[in-house]
């Protein structure tokens, strides 16, 4: 074969730079399988001995399961009340900046919201502990008294304000920004055909959020929610800080209940042996929850992405 | 004008008496004064209802706002309809969501800006906590002197394991983008990376921490904490948010470019580094800093990873390090002095100030990187 100037010398060393180049990407996407599947493999080793000690030497004495179930809950209880009351603020934010605020607001607002995403939750965790709690303490009292009745209300009333409602809306507050951004990044692609030929027929504006926005947003929205859900599952620090913890009770506005992760968080600091390895295993239960909740909500988006837009 | 017209045309030949009759496209609203009216009288009517029960502005804000509510949707649906009702009180609605929502973030800003100032001083920058104990904090209490002790070796401490984290993360993370967009289109492998890193964005802060902790566990024994190891747990976290915004910002270089550049004879590997990239540089930039401020103010992984350190250390490699998080968490459940606490909650509140400047300076950062270097326009 001749050689010709175009292929000969720079085409070899041409080659090798793709050969390079793209083993390097390809190992770095490898990497990150590597990486995961070792998250999960290296937390069941180190959590193993805590499946097979003796049920006694668990924390609480009854076995793993009986000491998981309790956080498992608080966990859940601790998120149910966050999402419960950010969902429809966040929601109504959203429609508030895309629909209602005027146009020379409705930007800076918007970006006034992804920068309260940010802040770090160390810090709602602070503001928790330090002005929140206290604030709620008259609240509580009303509560216990007025409707004491209700299980979940039952007094006496927590003198701090650490209890299981305070962390929840604490938690409320951090996930509302990722609700409402998200949400109203959907909002914003609504068909501007469809919205203008609502009010041509004669729609107020509530009549053309419900029958053109919303159908469209829906899937949108609920995975914005579960998004927020996972964060709410997963959040840290601002229940260590907020919370007094104690054992599984019904009543939220006590001292008591405990979530996974900040169980982690306050006990891991001093833990060794056996107990190190039940807080492995608690954060492997919190992995797994967090996991599904998140494959739901991406399976959502997946499934609605040619009409959503969403990613 | 329009009401002249109609009234001549009504009855012509009448010399029409100047009577000002309300637009027709109006008729049936309430006047826009009504409102107002409304709301003034919610205000009254409500402080009167929240001294009755022994006054205090949360049940006067509660007061007044749903007797607003309740009033404003009654009289729209008297005057103007069902229909407008409905809408009248759902816009309301909406606007009180926005206000409560507002309530607590402005709270946290102000609370960090009022406790946060009067900490924030060079010495609280340029000093560390050792030597800093219960007794030194008594003193200054009861002398009124100033509070000893900074923040300086968790300033370091942040930026240290920021910036091994970000050395992790980028390389990683833009590798991997470009095998998605570049290399692995519509293969199984770059479906699986896709899949698991969207996974990967889910997993729980304390759950990468422990990860990490776990790993390094194994191998070094247990116990092992140092700032490599927080590097390691935040990269966890920070992989998965460079990868979808490098990817996002890949995808809509346009194929032209790559195209023009193939006809020249250019190789692919040069094509992605000389111009896809170059093209794309604004967002990815814009999307790193998003991800380093993410990453900086997270706690919990450097809780379990890292431990905490009052001595400044400067050696990621060795020893125990604090971070501005873990500080302000420790200063806050474990005062320094536990009978006089104010020093601690000063530092804390000071430390979180810092911290809020730092993502915000990176979140701007971010915003004016994505504008300044973005791709100019066709024309």
């Amino acid at each position: 074969m001749t050689t010709n100037a175009l292929t000969s010398k720079s085409s070899t060393s041409g080659r090798a730079g793709d050969k390079i180049f793209s083993g390097a990407a390809l190992g770095a996407g490898v990497l990150i399988l590597i990486t995961l599947f070792a998250v999960a493999v290296f937390l069941l080793i180190q959590a193993l001995p805590t499946f097979f000690a003796d049920p006694a030497e668990i924390s609480g004495g009854a076995g793993f399961f009986a000491y998981i179930w309790p956080i498992v809950i608080g966990t859940v209880i601790a998120a149910a009340i966050a999402l419960l009351i950010a969902t429809p603020i966040g929601i109504g934010v959203a429609l508030f900046i895309s629909h209602f605020a005027p146009r020379k607001v409705a930007g800076p607002l918007g970006y006034l919201i992804d920068l309260l995403a940010a802040i770090p939750s160390v810090i709602y965790g602070a503001w928790g502990y330090m002005v929140l709690a206290p604030a709620l303490v008259p609240g509580y009292e009303w509560l216990a008294k007025n409707l004491g009745f209700i299980p979940i209300f039952e007094g006496p009333a927590s003198q701090t304000g650490k209890t299981m409602l305070t962390a929840g809306i604490v938690l409320a507050v951090m996930v509302l920004p990722i609700i409402t951004s998200l949400s109203r990044e959907i909002f914003l692609q609504t068909p501007k055909l469809h919205e203008e030929a609502a009010l041509a027929l004669g729609a107020t504006r509530w009549e053309m959020i419900t029958t053109a926005v919303i159908p469209f947003a829906r899937p949108g929205i609920i995975s914005a929610v579960m998004l927020g859900l996972g964060r709410a599952l997963g959040e840290t620090m601002a229940v260590a800080l907020v919370l007094s913890t104690g054992n599984l009770i019904p009543s939220l506005i006590k001292t008591g209940n405990q979530t996974i992760a900040a169980e982690i968080a306050l006990n891991f600091p001093e833990a060794f042996g056996l107990r190190l390895a039940e807080l492995i295993a608690a954060g492997l239960v919190l992995f797994l929850i967090t996991l599904v909740v998140n494959m739901i909500a991406r399976g959502i988006i997946a499934r609605h992405k040619e009409f959503s837009g969403a990613n | 004008m329009s009401t002249m017209t109609t009234n001549q045309s009504n009855r012509p030949g009448v010399p029409t008496p100047p009577v000002r009759k309300r637009n027709s496209l109006a008729k049936g609203k309430l006047p826009k004064w009504a409102i107002w009216a409304i709301a003034a009288g919610a205000i009254i009517v409500g402080a009167a209802a929240s001294t009755l029960t022994g006054f205090n502005v949360a049940s006067f804000a509660i007061y007044s706002a749903l007797i607003f509510l309740v009033a404003a949707s009654v009289i729209t649906t008297a005057a103007e309809g069902k229909r407008r009702g409905k809408n009248a009180m759902w816009t309301y609605l909406i606007y009180a969501a926005f206000i409560v929502a507002v309530i607590p973030l402005v709270s946290v800003l102000y609370t960090v800006l009022e406790k946060g100032m009067p900490g924030l001083n060079s010495h609280f920058l340029f000093s560390s906590m050792n030597g800093v104990t219960g007794a030194v904090d008594n003193e200054s209490v009861a002398n009124g002197t100033p509070v000893v002790g900074g923040a300086y070796h968790a300033v370091m401490g942040t930026l240290l394991i920021t910036l091994w984290a970000t050395l992790i993360s980028v390389p990683v993370g833009m590798l991997t983008a470009v095998y998605l967009v570049e290399y692995g289109q519509g293969k199984a492998l770059s479906k699986a990376i896709t899949f698991f890193v969207d996974v990967m964005t889910g997993i729980p802060s304390i759950v990468a921490g422990l990860f990490a902790a776990a790993f390094f566990g194994m191998i070094l024994g247990p116990n092992a904490r140092m700032g490599i190891v927080a590097a390691v747990a935040l990269s966890v976290l920070m992989i998965p948010t460079v990868v979808r915004s490098t990817e996002e910002m890949l995808k809509i270089v346009p194929n032209e470019l790559r195209e023009a550049s193939f006809a020249l004879g250019v190789r692919r590997w040069r094509t992605i580094l000389k111009v896809v990239i170059p093209t794309a540089i604004s967002g990815i930039a814009s999307g790193v800093t998003l991800a380093i401020a993410r990453v900086i103010g997270e706690t919990a992984p450097i809780l379990v990873t890292a431990g905490i350190a009052s001595q400044i250390n400067m050696n990621v490699f060795a020893n125990w390090m604090s971070t501005l998080p873990t500080f302000i968490y420790y200063q806050i459940l474990t005062p320094t002095s536990p009978t006089n606490i104010d020093p601690s909650v000063q530092r804390a509140w000071a430390a979180a100030l810092l911290l809020i400047f730092m993502v915000m300076a990176l979140n701007l950062i971010a915003r004016l990187v994505a504008s300044i270097f973005a791709p100019k326009k066709g024309r």
